[in-house]
């Protein structure tokens, strides 16, 4: 069947916001990532690769925050979805009680970056926080910790409350995933005598590949947009220890008003990004089964 | 069993704790706050903070503000991602794909990457410190999750639908609007939500373009809150709360629609 030109109209308005606000920003960025500009003046230089060069030879802070951002990102991978899939597993059943504890798991979900940052300052905090008290109490108060002050831990404390933030959101998915499993398959395998742990494995297992894909994607993608987050809770500090890649474009953007080593740091965290994304593409495709 | 249910509860605690103390907190003064950070104080809870930071703070304009920005976010978001997806499943083909592919790109990209691109053109255009600037660039950014989970949905209706429309003479406005969009609602829903908590809890934006009281949202109000008064928590908290509550109010009269919008983005890909 023949569709009239006009269609395309229902492209117009989103395509111009699109091309101005999207496009444009990000085909610039790559053009900016070539000059020195420092975000003021009306004129700057050409400067070749410099900027790339500077960031992967010459700069300690960038690589710094590359490996704490994948730090972060592989803590919070790991435990985020392990949590949410054991706590899926266990408030599968669409019970009234499972339906009001999956409800408030998920609540954390819904606050903003910065209101659960005040939060977590709060808890950890050394000498009013709970965490402290609570080791206290426990008597094992030589654990307790300068949670945020210490550079050593303290990006393990911030993705510590990424997974208090966002496991719920993905025990949901999970939720959905394993309803979505037909019960026959589990019937037949009971048939056949296999025991809890082969029905996880040969069916519940590969059958969450799907939802695990979507989990860890979207795990990782938040990851490296932990920003609001980290901003609001330590900044980077102490001494850069949990400045991650956005964090610190930000930092030389707008602290340091290079703007022109800004943007090539934004080029190579698209492309990391990129790479991750197409690296957990071909994996977890590779992991797919079907019955 | 019991390490189950343990379990459930070990995690439960982890969530309403911290959530009841902002509450708690909230209603106590700075001094009882460091007195017993956790205890209910004896000589009783009060509501000063709220009175305090409304005195203090222009909240209501940042009330207003964050409003303003997040309605019309949401819902122009809403309507160009339908029409658009719309016109990819009324081509619905190699045209359409392209269509597809150019406006779901930018869900790979994520708004840090492109901040310093994106702070320059605002300062160009003139729409540093406008509510219009902050709603434009939020439109463009979470268009293509829109277009992404729209375009999945309006592709499940039936092919016929179109048809016997255009054979009754229906042009490609009516479809849209009086056969497509009412059929959508379910879909359209579950997206206003995710997007209402995206735009709702957006700090960056706010962040890079927005220096002016007047025009500050909620989440960028709150950050400044920690400036004023460092680690006066019953103030923050009192700003947290406040910042919160229509999402909370939302959340449990929409619940349904929540736990469907906020994994629609991810469950279709």
């Amino acid at each position: 069947m023949k569709i009239s030109k006009a269609i395309y109209l229902f492209f117009i308005p989103g395509l111009i916001l699109y091309s101005i606000f999207f496009l444009f920003p990000t085909v610039s960025a790559l053009y900016y990532s070539f000059t020195d500009w420092d975000g003021i003046s009306a004129d700057f230089n050409y400067v070749g690769f410099a900027n790339y060069e500077r960031a992967v030879t010459g700069d300690s802070i960038f690589m710094k925050s590359v490996g704490n951002n994948l730090e972060f990102m592989i803590f919070v991978a790991i435990f985020q979805t392990l949590a949410a899939l054991i706590f899926a597993i266990i408030l599968v059943k669409n019970t009234k009680v499972n339906y009001y504890l999956r409800a408030l798991f998920f609540f954390p979900t819904i606050l903003s970056s910065v209101s659960v940052a005040f939060i977590w300052a709060f808890v950890y905090d050394p000498n009013l926080g709970i965490l402290n008290q609570l080791l206290n109490l426990l008597g094992i108060g030589f654990l307790t910790q300068n949670w945020l002050g210490n550079g050593d831990i303290a990006i393990y404390s911030l993705a510590f409350t990424q997974v208090w933030f966002h496991a719920g959101q993905m025990l949901i998915i999970f939720v959905a995933g394993l309803h979505a499993i037909p019960n026959d398959l589990y019937e037949a395998a009971k048939m056949e005598g296999a025991s809890k742990w082969q029905l996880f494995r040969k069916i519940t297992w590969p059958l969450l590949a799907p939802s695990a894909t979507i989990v860890i994607a979207y795990t990782t993608i938040q990851s490296f947009q932990a920003f609001d987050l980290i901003f609001a809770l330590t900044g980077g500090g102490p001494n850069y220890s949990t400045e991650i890649i956005s964090t610190y474009i930000y930092t030389v953007a707008f602290r340091n008003y290079d703007f022109g080593y800004a943007s090539g740091i934004s080029v190579i965290f698209m492309c990391i990004i990129a790479l991750i994304t197409y690296i957990q593409f071909k994996v977890l495709r590779s992991n797919r089964v079907s019955y | 069993m019991f390490i189950r249910k343990s379990a459930v509860l070990i995690y439960a605690v982890l969530i309403l704790v911290p959530l009841l103390m902002v509450v708690l907190t909230s209603m106590k003064t700075l001094e009882q706050t460091f007195d017993n950070p956790l205890g209910i104080p004896v000589d009783g809870l009060i509501i000063d903070n709220f009175i305090n930071i409304f005195q203090e703070q222009t909240m209501a304009g940042y009330f207003v503000n964050s409003s303003v920005v997040t309605l019309s976010s949401v819902s122009l978001t809403l309507f160009f991602a339908a029409m658009i997806a719309f016109g990819i499943t009324r081509l619905n083909n190699w045209k359409g794909n392209v269509l597809f592919a150019l406006f779901t790109v930018g869900m790979m990209v994520p708004p840090q990457v492109n901040m310093v691109p994106l702070y320059s053109l605002v300062l160009d255009l003139g729409l540093t410190n406008s509510l219009l600037g902050l709603i434009l660039v939020n439109i463009a950014s979470t268009l293509p999750v829109g277009v992404f989970i729209l375009t999945g949905f309006m592709k499940t209706l039936p092919k016929e639908l179109f048809e016997a429309s255009t054979i009754d003479g229906a042009g490609n406005w009516r479809i849209f609007s009086k056969v497509v969009i009412p059929l959508s609602l379910p879909s359209l829903s579950a997206t206003a939500i995710f997007l209402f908590v995206m735009h709702w809890n957006d700090l960056l934006f706010p962040l890079l373009f927005i220096t002016d009281n007047a025009y500050k949202t909620l989440p960028l109000a709150l950050l400044d809150f920690q400036g004023q008064y460092s680690t006066n928590y019953p103030m923050l908290f009192t700003g947290v709360l406040i910042a919160s509550i229509p999402m909370v109010i939302m959340y449990i009269f929409l619940q349904r629609y929540f736990v469907a919008g906020m994994t629609s983005g991810t469950v279709k890909g």
